[in-house]
């Protein structure tokens, strides 16, 4: 099907040109050749080093492929029916699901009160805005270094200063119990990502043409009013990109979890991405380690199909 | 209309309404620098600590109920030193340089074309490839690194930075071709027409007149991918296990951290090295960024 439709607007342009001597026109010339002859390498590489990969971890949770022994055996469900024993598969899926929500509200609420503060005039702009976008440029693994040792048992300044005020007497160890582990995550996640929302939401307050914001402050509109009846509702689908975009990063990370508990104490805050790194690389089984990897999948597809619909409803406006 | 209310009303009101809107107007200029500042203090406190500790002496720094944000001894950059002499931390910086560098030229080789094909080479077909590789841009290292794993080990590359080389551009591809759209449909039509009537084919239309215009987004593009591929971690740390072949954001994290022994001050240091320049960089090109993206969503 591909072939024939490439094919004729390729006569079309022949024709339009008048055939005869330009019928041996350059290769460079010829549209539909080249829209192929520049698109090629890009799906080449792209099929072999991201569709093939995907198709091979379909393939291996279904085998038994280890780091030790990397021939391909058909091992059926084993694999998946093994996982669904396992109560730590039950928790990560939980704690991603929980990180996800968690962060996407927090990043939707701050990243808008953010983009409002970016788009605000003011002096000395440029180094607030450097300041705000540092969570988001950083390499994730070394900021969440950087919380770790916000974080620490025993040295957090966090804990000095409830300390001070006289709320704490000893340290809260942010890291080392579960619920308050839980929180450390979902609360890094969403400071690394809050900057990166607001930069989104930020495109979308530039767009809302000026005479729109004039008329309703002519019309008298407060502030808030403004906001929640005209700013927001046309912003509406950048809000999703930015929250959808977010959601993938957060449910796809493993980094924060694996610098910051390793998943623990004792699994509290596992994800299926860090469960199966642990289980496919750590402990060299492959097999598993892709099928834990493989539940990410569905909930990746409906979000993509979220975003794109996101956008073309930003394309009708 | 706001003029025909005010010539109603009477003089002295007219004076209070005037004072309220600047008291209302001083509040919203206070407002607006507070929320400033406890934004950046907020996005920024876990750098600024990292700053601090970065200098202090072990026996300041260990001392529970010391003031963290203040020097109670002397500071020191005995540890900065030891970051550069004793670790290899040069060697990661100099790694994920030549990484980022080879990605970048592999990214823009092939995406520029790409980017091209689909925004002006109008196909029947354009629209459903863009989509599929934006479906693409979403898919996560998470999900391939166990099988990518495997490929590289296949090809012999398993343990060698060079790994990084080959995988890294399937997560910038996809970028870049979304971003480079954007650019490139900004462009007018009229600039590779008034080149071919000039006797330029249209691939030599495209070299000559195209992409000297579209070169501020193809900065865009470099500063953007060599930050992606200098923040990746999953890849890194399950392709490459040796020392002298880590990137920064794997070694960093797994070679300045010795059992339970944390080189804390120095850990800071590199993670404000990195941080700050990129962050700096990248400040210069956000409007451009924030331009590309648009112009990729709205008219992609």
């Amino acid at each position: 099907m591909v072939q024939t439709t490439a094919a004729k607007p390729d006569t079309e342009v022949a024709a339009r040109n008048g055939g005869g001597r330009r019928d041996r026109r350059r290769l460079a010339d010829r549209e539909g050749f080249l829209a192929w002859a520049m698109l090629l390498p890009s799906i080449v590489y792209i099929a072999l080093l991201v569709g093939l990969p995907l198709l091979l971890a379909v393939a291996f949770s279904f085998s038994d492929v280890t780091a030790g022994d990397p021939s391909f055996d058909w091992n059926g469900l084993a694999n998946y029916r093994q996982i669904f024993d396992d109560p730590v598969f039950w928790q990560s899926l939980r704690n991603t699901i929980i990180f996800t929500a968690g962060s996407m509200v927090l990043i939707v609420v701050f990243g808008k009160v953010l983009a409002n503060i970016l788009v605000a005039d003011f002096h000395g702009k440029w180094i607030v805005r450097f300041l705000v976008l540092l969570p988001w440029t950083t390499p994730v693994a070394l900021s969440a270094i950087a919380w770790l040792w916000m974080l620490d048992s025993i040295f957090s300044p966090i804990d000095w200063m409830l300390r001070e005020v006289g709320l704490i007497n000893g340290n809260m160890y942010w890291l080392g119990r579960p619920n308050l582990a839980l929180l450390s995550v979902i609360a890094v996640h969403a400071w690394r990502l809050i900057p990166l929302a607001a930069v989104i939401m930020m495109a979308g307050l530039v767009a809302i043409p000026n005479d729109i914001k004039e008329q309703a402050e002519v019309d008298g509109g407060g502030y808030w009013r403004r906001m929640f009846e005209i700013t927001i509702p046309l912003m509406m689908p950048l809000i999703a990109v930015a929250a959808l975009f977010g959601a993938i990063v957060t449910f796809t990370d493993m980094t924060v979890v694996y610098v910051l508990t390793r998943g623990g104490p004792t699994n509290s805050t596992q994800v299926l991405a860090s469960w199966a790194f642990f289980r496919g690389i750590e402990g060299g089984d492959i097999a598993q380690g892709a099928a834990v990897a493989l539940f990410l999948f569905p909930l990746l597809l409906a979000a993509a199909v979220l975003i794109l619909r996101a956008v073309r409803r930003m394309e009708v406006m | 209309m706001a003029a025909v209310d005010t010539s109603v009303d009477t003089h002295a009101s007219v004076d209070t309404l005037r004072r309220r809107a600047i008291l209302r107007h001083r509040l919203a200029r206070v407002g607006v620098y507070l929320a400033a500042i406890a934004a950046a203090l907020i996005c920024a406190g876990p750098f600024l600590w990292s700053l601090i500790t970065a200098f202090k002496q072990s026996p300041d720094l260990y001392q529970r109920d010391n003031n963290p944000f203040l020097y109670n001894l002397p500071s020191t950059r005995m540890h900065v030193r030891y970051l550069f002499q004793e670790t290899a931390f040069l060697t990661f910086l100099w790694n994920t340089l030549w990484v980022g560098l080879l990605v970048v030229a592999i990214t823009l080789v092939l995406s520029l074309p790409a980017a091209y094909a689909l925004a002006r080479l109008d196909r029947p077909w354009s629209g459903p490839v863009a989509i599929a590789i934006f479906f693409v841009y979403l898919v996560p290292p998470t999900l391939l690194f166990l099988s990518l794993s495997r490929l590289v080990v296949a090809v012999g590359l398993q343990d060698n930075t060079w790994s990084l080389v080959l995988i890294y551009p399937t997560i910038t591809i996809p970028v870049s071709v979304w971003l480079l759209v954007g650019f490139l449909k900004g462009i007018p039509k009229d600039i590779e027409e008034q080149a071919m009537v000039d006797g330029y084919s249209r691939l030599g239309a495209f070299v000559r007149a195209v992409v000297p215009l579209v070169f501020p987004g193809i900065v865009a593009v470099i500063v953007f991918t060599f930050t992606l591929t200098a923040s990746e971690f999953i890849y890194a740390l399950a392709f490459v296990a040796p020392t002298a072949e880590k990137v920064i954001s794997t070694g960093v994290p797994t070679e300045l951290v010795r059992g339970d022994v944390f080189f804390w001050q120095s850990l800071q240091a590199a993670t404000v090295l990195v941080a700050f320049p990129i962050a700096f960089v990248f400040n210069l090109f956000l409007d451009r960024f924030i331009a590309g993206f648009t112009m990729g969503a709205v008219k992609g």
